[in-house]
């Protein structure tokens, strides 16, 4: 099949195709570092999490409409300001969904599953009263758009290089903040034994609050960047949710590192068959491959050994 | 309940005054008009408006509703249909297929409507179609579809696939050379059907060749292996017909990936993206693609730039108008002219009155009505521009005749 390819434009595609890769593995890492977070810590379905992203995704669309208003010159800086200003906003969401809701079904977990879903049904409606229910168009700052040509067949886009960033950076610090801060030690007291982490004196309600809370805030940041590669609309965060649980249950719910290990196998293994096959086959095959391994594997690529 | 208190005491009161005053004899008593016993009094008459305004489908429809109501609204302000008043119900198909049955049922048999404007996705229509035939109702569809349907209970005032495609293909091979083509698709129906019918057009007819043809799951967004694999192939054209939420990420990826889409090369020409998503896209993103589609908002005659202004001065000045917005608008009126032109709101009649039936006032310029119950349009390929606006760049000399059963295609 390769035939009628001269070996440079090979190299080259496989240089493309493997930046593809990285790109979508970025994205899947991102989109579901939060969601490892509340579901992985701390065993909340959360169907949600889509919305909670699209709310970031409003947020920058707001923000840069302020900006092209009021504050022309900046403009090439929004990027920044709207990221900040989601993670607050879903932060804040996320904080009060907890104390409204969450909270009184940490008995009953499979209800967070409904509880939630009926929150991402509101949520979306809210939208579409709001901003309306067609798609907005969020106008990007001219140097995050385009390319940077490395050969005449290499262009490396300049988003993806940015999301990468970003993915970096939050993994980093939530990596610091759960294995290095006393914050994230109370944090998986509380995930092993609610009543022990108590009795010794954790405030778990707090715990609980401020993880959730940040899961949000992570997920509001991600949605923020992903209006640089995809659609801002009510409906939106749906094209997330499936992808984004399929990354935390392959990776092990409970395992950060698992989930980033999952995003690699899923993004490498789809954007290589969305190479060879259709966009359709690849999907078809990359779900059934999961499908295989959590039969073989129910707790995950990833398992932390807890005495329950 | 209710409502048939209401309006027999409003018949009796129309009677009363009809006999008191000698109305004109224009306007004739409800009985002759409407003799199956649908929502018709002497002043008013109930149609029905089915789309979704909640869920995925919202984006979409949205646009049909605003035109069909300003349509009624305009119709009303010229008096009516046979001197009635157009009265509207409307339902929300909720993007749910069973959803759309259920109401049409609602709509049909509850509150006996008239004619009922509604439905986008295929998948809806086909949904509430068996109602349409069991209850004998009137269904004006907008959306341009796959074609392989002609119902009795239905005017599909979108084009079918055949007008839509053959005209841009034919189009890029001869003002533009195109020689390899590159055919793109959502997965589903619509899009499998129209690269159906584009490959056989591009192999069998312009004898040329289809390097590639490929789907994606609806709602996907990530599209760097497809931008690649066009990189490799090099086609001339590549044919797109991706929907959705997918379309944003599509453009946004191609323009990351380096590829200036003003320079043609490869062309990209697309069958799906209306006014109504470049509003999601952004048209800095998508500037230099070509559509192939009947109606655009640009449209420079005299009848477009009246509706055009209708509409903004109805629905706010930002908003814009595509396509299937535009067919839409169609509804109402053909409705109208084949009720007046049978003289009466009975379904059969105005179904037998249809065939033949002209709009001169179109914006789409002038349409008919193919007794295989699609339009006779033209088709016209729009340049896509920086603001979100097409320039219309070509239009076919001649009405397209509608083929839903395109021999040779299938």
């Amino acid at each position: 099949m390769f035939a009628e390819y001269t070996a440079s434009e090979l190299t080259s595609i496989f240089a493309m195709q493997g930046f593809a890769g990285l790109i979508l593995f970025s994205v899947f890492v991102l989109m579901a570092l939060g969601l490892a977070i509340i579901f992985g810590q701390m065993g909340v379905i959360n169907m949600a999490h889509g919305e909670f992203m699209i709310l970031g995704a409003y947020i920058t669309y707001l923000t840069s409409n302020v900006f092209s208003e009021y504050a022309q010159p900046l403009f090439g800086g929004y990027f920044f300001v709207a990221m900040l200003l989601a993670f607050i906003a879903t932060f804040a969401l996320g904080a009060l969904v907890e104390w409204a809701m969450i909270r009184h079904l940490y008995k009953r977990p499979l209800d967070t599953l409904l509880a939630t879903w009926g929150l991402s049904l509101i949520l979306q409606q809210l939208y579409r009263t709001v901003f309306g229910p067609r798609e907005v168009g969020v106008t990007l700052p001219d140097w995050l758009m385009g390319s940077y040509p490395l050969s005449d067949m290499i262009e490396i886009p300049i988003n993806g290089i940015f999301v990468m960033c970003i993915t970096l950076v939050i993994s980093v610090g939530v990596y610091l903040w759960m294995y290095r801060s006393r914050w994230g030690g109370q944090v998986r007291a509380v995930v092993q034994n609610r009543e022990m982490a108590g009795a010794v004196g954790i405030n778990t309600e707090k715990v609980d609050r401020i993880t959730f809370a940040l899961g949000c805030g992570i997920a509001g940041v991600a949605g923020s960047a992903f209006t640089m590669v995809g659609s801002t609309g009510p409906t939106s965060g749906q094209l997330y949710i499936v992808d984004t649980f399929l990354v935390v249950v392959f990776g092990g719910a409970s395992s950060l590192l698992g989930t980033i290990a999952s995003a690699f196998t899923i993004s490498q293994a789809q954007s290589t068959m969305e190479f060879f096959l259709s966009g359709s086959m690849a999907k078809v095959l990359t779900l059934l491959v999961v499908v295989g391994i959590l039969m073989l594997r129910p707790q995950g690529l990833f398992a932390l050994k807890i005495r329950h | 309940m209710l409502s048939k208190t209401l309006s027999s005491k409003l018949k009796k009161t129309a009677l009363a005054l009809s006999a008191g005053l000698f109305l004109t004899p224009t306007i004739s008593h409800a009985d002759a008009v409407n003799t199956t016993g649908l929502a018709v009094t002497d002043d008013t008459v109930t149609v029905g408006i089915l789309h979704s305004v909640t869920g995925t489908m919202a984006i979409s429809e949205t646009g049909s509703v605003q035109a069909e109501k300003l349509a009624i609204e305009q119709i009303n302000a010229m008096g009516g249909v046979l001197g009635r008043k157009i009265e509207y119900i409307q339902e929300d198909g909720a993007s749910d297929w069973p959803t759309f049955a259920e109401k049409s049922k609602k709509l049909l048999v509850n509150d006996k409507v008239a004619a009922v404007f509604g439905c986008w996705t295929s998948a809806s229509r086909k949904a509430a179609l068996p109602v349409f035939e069991q209850y004998n109702g009137m269904l004006y569809y907008p959306t341009f579809y796959e074609g392989l349907e002609q119902s009795p209970n239905v005017i599909y005032t979108g084009q079918e696939a055949t007008q839509q495609i053959l005209e841009g293909l034919d189009w890029a091979a001869q003002t533009k050379g195109a020689k390899k083509y590159y055919l793109l698709g959502s997965d589903y129906i619509w899009p499998r059907t129209s690269n159906k019918i584009a490959r056989k057009h591009i192999e069998n007819v312009l004898k040329q060749k289809v390097v590639g043809e490929e789907y994606y799951p609806l709602g996907h967004t990530q599209f760097n292996s497809v931008i690649n694999k066009i990189k490799l192939k090099k086609p001339d054209v590549v044919f797109i017909s991706v929907v959705g939420g997918s379309n944003v990420a599509f453009y946004k990826q191609l323009k990351a990936a380096g590829i200036d889409m003003t320079k043609e090369k490869p062309l990209f020409l697309t069958i799906s993206v209306t006014e109504d998503e470049i509003l999601g896209i952004g048209g800095e993103n998508i500037e230099g693609i070509y559509a192939s589609m009947k109606y655009f908002q640009s449209l420079p005659n005299e009848n477009n730039k009246k509706f055009v202004e209708a509409f903004k001065a109805k629905w706010g000045k930002d908003i814009v108008i595509g396509d299937v917005t535009q067919a839409a608008y169609l509804g109402p009126w053909l409705w109208k002219a084949a009720v007046e032109k049978a003289g009466s709101f009975d379904v059969d009649k105005v179904r037998e009155a249809s065939p033949g039936i002209e709009l001169t006032t179109a914006p789409e310029g002038y349409v008919k009505i193919h007794k295989n119950h699609h339009l006779w349009s033209k088709t016209r390929i729009g340049l896509a521009q920086p603001d979100g606006q097409y320039k219309v760049v070509y239009e076919s000399d001649e009405l397209i005749e509608p083929d839903p059963f395109p021999e040779g295609y299938q």
